[in-house]
């Protein structure tokens, strides 16, 4: 076993079991930060794939971004994030039983396909991935419609959760 | 070197995690964690599919960062609800939410 698989499985179990925290903590708060623990390891598993430019952006936008405004989330609504009672519904059994089911039918549909065993290829010497992505995203025959429909989707959400969240005057 | 098979079945893993704690949470914040949770998990698969099939097109990194940002919109949009849903009916427990007009 060579050091980047000993280093892929204690970040893979890593994020796992602070995954597993996330859904199972009883006290919200540390709910999230398990979820930066679980992130931070997603962000380790991008640079294990050569995909530096989505490490960097693994930890500015989500973890600082999306887990703080969750951490800031649960403070405001604090008063039933310090409730004592239990913190799944009554279904939670249905839903071990359907996630363990999933999790199930995608193992055995790994068995079945036979690309699973692709080998891994050494990227090329004059290949610079975070280069090719730049071009790729702001060519006009590749991705640059796409670039832009996802400002105009950022945009709408920011004027949307100000218009949401705004204390009305009159109500 | 690490296979394939190891990302997809630690993707799917974290993705059937994030399945249960948006089916087994009472309170939304934590339902939105989990929704977080199945996103990371795909955009791994989506990243590792990129390294291990089609290295010579950046597609794979495209569609990632692209899920970045609908996450980004989504919880922007969803904790602003949840925030003004509290509000107005002192709660954020799920099961509590079930009327669309008050």
């Amino acid at each position: 076993m060579t050091a980047v698989q000993i280093i892929f499985l204690l970040v893979a179990a890593a994020t796992l079991g602070a995954g597993l925290l996330v859904v199972t903590a009883h006290n919200l708060i540390h709910a999230a930060l398990w979820l930066v623990v679980s992130l931070f390891g997603i962000a380790v598993l991008y640079v294990l794939l050569n995909a530096g430019f989505l490490a960097v952006a693994q930890v500015v936008i989500y973890i600082g971004a999306i887990a703080i405004l969750v951490i800031f989330a649960i403070m405001l609504t604090r008063k039933v994030a310090a409730d004592s009672g239990p913190q799944t519904n009554s279904n939670w059994g249905w839903g071990a039983a359907l996630a363990a089911a999933l999790f199930g039918a995608l193992f055995w549909i790994f068995q079945g396909w036979p690309g699973i065993n692709t080998a891994l290829q050494p990227l090329s010497e004059s290949q610079d991935t975070v280069v090719q992505l730049g071009q790729a995203l702001l060519a006009p025959d590749e991705y640059l419609l796409v670039f832009e429909v996802a400002s105009v989707l950022l945009l709408a959400a920011l004027i949307g959760s100000i218009m949401i969240a705004r204390v009305r005057k009159d109500s | 070197m690490i296979p394939l098979s190891w990302y997809l079945i630690f993707a799917a893993a974290l993705f059937c995690t994030g399945l249960f704690g948006v089916l087994a949470r009472k309170n939304s914040i934590a339902i939105l964690m989990g929704i977080e949770l199945m996103l990371n998990s795909v955009n791994v698969n989506l990243v590792a599919f990129w390294r291990y099939r089609t290295p010579e097109t950046i597609t794979g990194q495209v569609f990632a960062i692209i899920v970045f940002a609908v996450a980004a919109a989504e919880v922007a949009v969803g904790l602003a609800l949840f925030i003004s849903i509290y509000r107005r009916r002192n709660t954020v427990v799920a099961d509590e939410i079930n009327l669309l007009k008050w």
